[in-house]
């Protein structure tokens, strides 16, 4: 939909293509290798649809062995790698290039281990992030994390993202959960970083690894930790007038000592399209909804609920609402997380991924609506409040050019004023292609070239999924080849 | 003697590593040193203290952030969180009494740079967790930040945590940016007496699988507990194994009751009351347990349940103290005072156990022989030699500090 430009892929590697592919088979095994049109077809994308680049070959690799023999191949070769979990990126961290061999971890999905002593579970990487809880769940444990694709998504993915979620405010990222992980390096190096221990022995590489959007190696195996799930939680659900009364709740709330498990906010147009949808019982005479979880005995909730109330009343909230029961609990979060798919259903949308202060959302929200209505466009909100992590969903028909590509400009204004207001371009998403050319306005460029020189650590010749993350025309300063 | 260099701005910091680096002059960066003791002993012709680096730049109770220069001390910061009933979650531990330097006098840079987390790392994570942005001058003298100041940001590579633990060999931090969490209402503590090392660590494990958030789990050895202030613990003879239990007041005597019932197949606990508990953790926090002398320190890192194994098999070859944390996940460990601190045996057994063991307290001339630091595995290594040079290329900044030559 955007002017985001792709590199324009290496005709030399082209033109080698069916011998690429031929040694390839001969690496791993022909059926662990796509090399059909049609097959390959599947991975031309991940979920920043709007972007569409068929890659070389695609291998799904079975082993740490296998991806290892593979990127050793293309390191020797020059083949640029585009690491792939599920491909449910939606800032495009897994769309591959033409020139460009895919290595898919999703087969490699097992268990390798639970510790439920020491409170660790050790897994290939391309289990999926639900997976985990599951496998866990009967004994009351859980791998906190929760991004909102987890049933798809996979630990990898999160991994190379540092991917977040809904329940973050209290159980932290990605990078707060993991321990060790097993990396591939470009040269097909296998390397341990951390373990099954708390803490790092020398430099902290695993808080560099995590979040590095694939451009370090391969993580393959992973040890995380799982936490014993709460004995209850419940939401309520208050309804504000304006948007500003409802993010002082929210700072309120947080002042007070409370750290609630979730607190999501909903924006007038966001609520009347899900209550559409879902029929969550939401009140649509109001601007704002809140909706806050709390964790712990029922005794404890009932506290915490009830505490929240007292907080809410000088904020004049219209519509008040306490879940006592599984099923009201149920109902009113079928709502905030079928949010999505409700405008799914009346629109295409642009999902965007500012963080901000939290004290600056009753300034930031009106500004948000007034850059769309600029360019003709609507604009909803449904967003993590307790952390300030926004998700604009700008609507836009992606049939019209015109309107895709406002949309993309005025997706790229709301991330200028995330960072203008002290906040940054992307809380759990990721930069991916979508982001890289903003990365200038967040950071000088002494800090970019510093972040690419910690790159060249992991893979000096920068053939790592290529072109993403940094502007284009930024890896000339650090003397390594990504080819613009 | 070396020449003393006390920026009291970024720029001037930048201006004095940017003369250093042209002159190729090692520089010893330090806060407030009162961790100097620690690491391998080194010669730098400069020294360099971002101690007066000072003052709060951001506080907003409301977002649970603030941002502070790195020279502030921790004990400041602490007092102005207290005002506001909240505080820092990971419980920065004091190692500066156990090696013969000032009590409370670390710098908030420090405590990041060198990520010694107290026992509530168990629960909320440890100072790196906590760490939201930096500034900093790396040793090409370039002013350059990492992360911000919001909660939720993956833009760009995670620099900051990166630089967490790295003991200003990569980096002079000049401002970091971290989260705090609000004081909980009330605390306790319940203890459980006498228990052998293997089994208070079983019962460490099963309190931390259940759901009531304990947020402190330790054992520690009969010979170690003797030094507590506690007149009630100190005098048994007995080992202590203790959990802290935090929230508001009916949800701790709730949990704490709950606990006790769920772990009564180990006898009958104690119990310590809010104020009490408050004495206790601190006391720990400041590892006076482990009191600066003749003999030698060891902080060892592995997984709980492997912890009294390892410091089963190390007491086969020295007379050990054994302080547990993190539910047997960090062990303190002190050994008597020689020439090559144990290393070869105790790194043998670690190694064997799985983990790592950072030698915490000795003579310079030990830590001038032996690795204080955990050896690093070739490929480690070789990564780590490339972090350096991508950040200090003509190695001015601690070098070897942590590793030779790094």
């Amino acid at each position: 939909m955007s002017p985001t430009r792709l590199p324009e892929p290496d005709q030399e590697v082209l033109a080698g293509s069916s011998a690429i592919i031929k040694a390839l088979e001969q690496i791993v095994t022909p059926d662990a290798v796509i090399s059909d049109e049609e097959g390959r077809r599947t991975y031309e994308t991940d979920a920043l649809t709007a972007y569409r680049r068929l890659p070389l070959a695609v291998v799904l690799a079975r082993s740490t062995e296998e991806v290892s023999k593979v990127l050793k191949y293309c390191h020797k070769n020059r083949i640029k790698v585009v690491p792939r979990g599920a491909g449910t990126s939606l800032s495009g961290g897994a769309i591959p290039a033409e020139d460009a061999i895919v290595i898919g971890v999703s087969k490699m999905n097992r268990v390798l281990e639970v510790d439920y002593e020491n409170r660790t579970i050790r897994v290939q990487a391309g289990i999926t992030n639900l997976a985990i809880s599951e496998a866990v769940g009967a004994h009351g444990f859980f791998y906190a994390p929760d991004p909102s694709s987890q049933l798809a998504c996979t630990l990898a993915g999160n991994l190379a993202m540092n991917s977040g979620g809904a329940h973050c405010l209290k159980y932290g990222v990605t990078t707060n959960n993991v321990l060790g992980v097993k990396i591939v390096t470009m040269g097909g190096e296998v390397i341990e970083v951390g373990g099954a221990h708390l803490d790092p022995e020398g430099y902290d590489l695993l808080a560099l690894i995590i979040g590095s959007e694939g451009q370090f190696g391969i993580i393959t195996e992973a040890t995380v930790r799982i936490l014993p799930k709460a004995e209850s939680a419940r939401p309520i659900m208050l309804g504000f007038e304006t948007c500003e009364a409802a993010g002082q709740c929210v700072a309120a709330i947080i002042a007070s000592g409370i750290i609630p498990v979730a607190i999501e906010f909903m924006d007038k147009p966001a609520i009347e399209v899900t209550e559409a949808f879902a029929s969550a019982g939401y009140p649509c005479d109001v601007e704002a909804l809140l909706i806050v979880e709390v964790e712990g005995s029922e005794e404890e909730i009932n506290r915490l609920l009830g505490d929240i109330v007292d907080i809410a009343r000088p904020f004049e909230p219209k519509a008040v609402e306490e879940s006592t029961s599984a099923e009201q609990s149920a109902r009113i979060w079928k709502g905030r997380k079928s949010a999505f798919g409700a405008f799914g259903r009346i629109s295409d949308y642009y999902c965007m991924d500012g963080t901000i202060p939290l004290s600056r959302l009753a300034e930031v929200l009106p500004k948000i609506s007034q850059i769309c209505a600029g360019k003709g466009l609507k604009v909803a909100n449904v967003f993590h409040a307790g952390d300030g992590n926004l998700h604009p969903l700008i609507l836009y028909d992606a049939n019209n050019e015109d309107e895709a590509r406002k949309a993309e400009l005025a997706g790229a204004e709301i991330l200028k004023l995330c960072v203008a207001v002290g906040g940054c371009l992307t809380g759990e998403h990721g930069i991916g292609i979508e982001k890289r050319d903003l990365m200038r306005v967040q950071f000088s460029e002494a800090d970019l070239n510093l972040q690419m020189r910690i790159r060249s650590v992991f893979d000096p010749d920068f053939l790592l999924n290529p072109g993403k993350v940094f502007p284009l025309n930024a890896s000339k300063n650090t003397g390594a080849a990504e080819a613009a | 003697m070396s020449e003393l260099l006390r920026p009291a701005a970024d720029w001037e910091l930048q201006q004095m590593v940017s003369g250093c680096a042209e002159r190729g002059l090692p520089i010893e960066v330090v806060g407030s040193g009162s961790k100097r003791a620690i690491g391998r002993p080194t010669e730098s012709a400069v020294t360099l203290t971002t101690s007066s680096l000072r003052g709060i730049a951001l506080y907003e109770p409301t977002e649970l952030v603030m941002s502070v220069a790195a020279g502030t001390p921790l004990s400041a910061i602490e007092l102005e969180l207290a005002g506001r009933g909240q505080m820092l979650a990971f419980e920065p531990i004091d190692v500066g009494p156990a090696t013969g330097g000032p009590q409370g006098g670390q710098t908030m840079g420090a405590v990041f740079a060198t990520n010694l987390s107290g026992a509530r790392r168990i629960q909320s994570g440890a100072a790196r967790d906590h760490l939201l942005g930096v500034k900093g001058v790396n040793g090409r003298a370039e002013l350059f930040q990492a992360g911000g100041r919001v909660m939720k940001n993956v833009t760009g590579y995670d620099v900051s945590r990166g630089l967490t633990g790295s003991w200003g060999t990569l980096a002079v931090l000049t401002q970091v940016t971290f989260k705090v969490v609000p004081w909980p209402e009330a605390s306790a503590t319940i203890v459980f007496l006498g228990l052998p090392d293997e089994l208070a660590v079983e019962l460490l494990c099963t309190a931390m699988s259940q759901p009531f958030e304990v947020s402190g789990a330790i054992h520690l050895q009969a010979s170690v507990a003797e030094r507590l202030d506690h007149p009630g613990l100190s005098s048994m003879s007995k080992s202590v194994t203790a959990l802290r239990v935090e929230n508001f007041a009916r949800s701790v005597a709730t949990r704490k009751e709950r606990l006790k019932e769920g772990l009564r197949v180990y006898g009958k606990a104690m119990e310590l009351d809010n104020r009490e508990t408050l004495e206790f953790w601190s006391e720990l926090r400041r590892l006076s347990v482990m009191p600066h002398g003749p003999s030698l320190l060891w902080r060892i890192s592995t997984k709980p349940t492997t912890a009294p194994k390892l410091v089963t098999a190390i007491k086969r070859h020295m007379p050990v103290k054994a302080f547990y944390d993190w539910s047997g996940g960090l062990v303190w460990l002190e050994v008597p005072a020689t020439a090559d601190a144990g290393t070869a045996e105790i790194r043998r057994i670690v190694a064997i156990h799985g983990g790592h063991a950072t030698l915490i307290r000795a003579d310079s001339s030990v830590r001038a022989s032996v690795e204080v630091f955990p050896p690093l595995s070739s490929a480690v290594e070789r990564l780590t030699r490339g972090l350096k040079e991508a950040f200090d290329p003509a190695g001015i900044l601690n070098p070897g500090r942590m590793y030779a030559n790094i």
